[in-house]
């Protein structure tokens, strides 16, 4: 495996390249969003320079342009996700609006009072919250598959969890607030044993490993671009090219369609059916750099680099006194969350920030994982590729100083 | 910015505050009461008072949040016993204004002026509120009520 050159990659983000009250920025926040490299962010300039206009329309030199880069873009996705088609990829805003999608499009309509949808404890608001309210809406039930102290799934009881009424089971492939990797090719099969349809969150999960949706024989697997290194409002929703032909649209508009007259309105194939309205091209074009970006270096590069850093991390604060790590899977990805003795996660992080380390300090839309817990947050500092052995020192020297000051 | 401005926010008085805040307790007799709530950093108080006419007899809170918000909230249960509630706005005023950066009188704000180092943190100004803005609420309204800030 390449050895990666982290100092030649950070000088692809220019945003990494600052100081922060005379200290240099230690950027920690992955999670929450990413940095982008100049090559994506030229890939939006040069469109918008270039090449901007409509796609799917114009006859022009500039639409056929445009259309070319975003239909060029989709290929890059199929190819990432290992999809069998462009058909079963759907721009989207992000993985939140993806499984609106799904919810709506897939789900509302076969739910009936009494039927289950099936997620678990440590998911995202986003993989809770369209659940939560479709199964208000219909009279369905919510059901959760617990987790233990480690911040692992307990799966012990998971075979009873998976009924005739459950209708789709929605999991994460990473935590965003614990970092744990679930296993969930091994879930997935065990809900198609049953007939149950799967949709994975990767939201948490593509930045920091491959992914292959036809390995995880997954219905649905969505992820938003934002945190692997793409722009914001840009994501994709893949979905098995037969499960999503079955499917109502999702909002109706232009480009959804073939034909509309006020008698009727005939929709457009896939993954059309599902994209009403100019779509985020430049997104989407930005996506596509992101991705060749990643690849140009090789994802699995970027994981092994990654697990050293998260592997030096957690050996690091557990050497400090007074200092707890919430959530210790067997296998983890990119995340430390921790609490620090008597102080509250949000001073930590305003102490942090003046030593020019960037964390998040707070619930990181996974109430019900804090609510497990017992606590009202944590301070999560959580990697990429473009992190280094120094940053880690330096988050600790962080921790340090806090513990100085509240000694 | 670098460390020093740190003990501006963190001064003796807030980490003393934070360690053992005054008036940390439910109060039985209590006439007035509300719950605040910061969402977003999971901050929640429950501020307890009790009004005798217009004075505020007795005030005191329970709950958890970070060193700004406990200190704040302990701070302002001492400052306010005794006042009259017209007092109590004068002195809620004055608090605003000195982390909005606005004019202060030095004499109204007394203590309570070690709370001026959280204008320079933005991002903290709404932990260092919470707690005036459920007291507020609480002399407001008669019933329980609920106080959220962002």
């Amino acid at each position: 495996m390449a050895k990666l050159d982290i100092q030649a990659i950070r000088q692809d983000f220019p945003t990494l390249v600052q100081e922060i009250y005379g200290f240099p920025l230690a950027y920690l926040d992955n999670a929450a969003t990413s940095q982008k490299p100049v090559q994506v962010i030229d890939a939006v300039a040069d469109y918008y320079r270039k090449d901007n206009a409509n796609v799917h329309r114009g006859v022009h030199q500039l639409s056929q342009r445009a259309t070319d880069a975003y239909e060029g873009a989709r290929a890059k996705v199929r190819d990432f996700l290992n999809a069998q088609s462009e058909k079963e990829v759907v721009f989207v805003r992000g993985a939140t609006e993806a499984i609106n999608l799904v919810a709506h499009s897939f789900v509302r309509p076969m739910l009936k009072p009494g039927d289950e949808v099936l997620i678990s404890h440590m998911e995202h608001h986003a993989n809770i919250v369209p659940w939560q309210m479709l199964c208000d809406e219909v009279g369905a039930n919510l059901v959760v598959i617990p987790m233990t102290e480690r911040g692992e799934l307990d799966l012990s009881g998971f075979d009873d969890l998976l009924t005739s009424k459950t209708k789709i089971m929605a999991v994460g492939q990473v935590s965003n607030a614990l970092g744990t990797i679930n296993p969930v090719k091994m879930m997935t099969e065990k809900a198609h044993a049953k007939g149950i349809p799967v949709l994975i969150d990767g939201a948490q999960a593509v930045p920091h490993m491959p992914a292959d949706v036809q390995d995880l024989d997954c219905d649905f697997y969505v992820f938003s671009g934002h945190k692997m290194f793409a722009p914001t409002g840009i994501g994709a929703l893949y979905g098995k090219q037969a499960v999503l032909e079955e499917m109502v649209p999702w909002q109706g508009g232009g480009d959804m369609i073939l034909s509309v007259s006020f008698e009727k309105t005939q929709y457009n194939e896939l993954p059309y059916k599902f994209e009403a309205g100019t779509p985020n091209i430049a997104g989407a074009i930005g996506l596509g750099a992101a991705i060749d970006y990643m690849e140009s270096i090789g994802i699995e590069t970027l994981a092994s680099y990654e697990h050293e850093l998260l592997s030096y991390a957690t050996e690091q604060v557990n050497e400090l006194d007074g200092v707890r790590i919430i959530g210790t899977a067997q296998h983890k990805a990119s995340v430390l969350s921790f609490l620090i003795e008597g102080v509250h996660p949000h001073d930590v992080g305003t102490i942090f920030d003046q030593q020019g380390v960037a964390i998040r300090a707070g619930h990181h839309c996974a109430q019900p994982v804090m609510q497990y817990f017992g606590i009202p947050a944590t301070a999560r500092a959580s990697f990429a590729f473009y992190n280094t052995m120094e940053e880690v020192d330096a988050l600790m020297g962080s921790i340090r100083k806090v513990q100085e000051l509240f000694a | 910015m670098s460390g020093a401005d740190l003990r501006d926010l963190y001064q003796q008085v807030i980490m003393d505050h934070n360690k053992k805040p005054r008036n940390f307790r439910d109060m039985a007799d209590a006439n007035h009461l509300a719950h605040g709530n910061n969402p977003l950093c999971g901050d929640a108080l429950v501020v307890y008072v009790k009004l005798n006419g217009d004075v505020i007899e007795d005030v005191s809170f329970q709950g958890s949040g970070c060193a700004i918000s406990v200190a704040s909230a302990s701070l302002m249960t001492e400052a306010l016993k005794g006042k009259t509630i017209a007092e109590a706005d004068a002195i809620y005023q004055q608090v605003h204004e000195q982390m909005t950066g606005g004019e202060v009188d030095a004499a109204t704000l007394g203590k309570l002026e070690v709370l001026g180092g959280v204008k320079e943190f933005p991002a903290r100004v709404k932990c260092a509120t919470l707690s005036w803005h459920t007291m507020h609420s609480a002399v407001e309204n008669d019933a329980d009520s609920e106080v959220t800030t962002e």
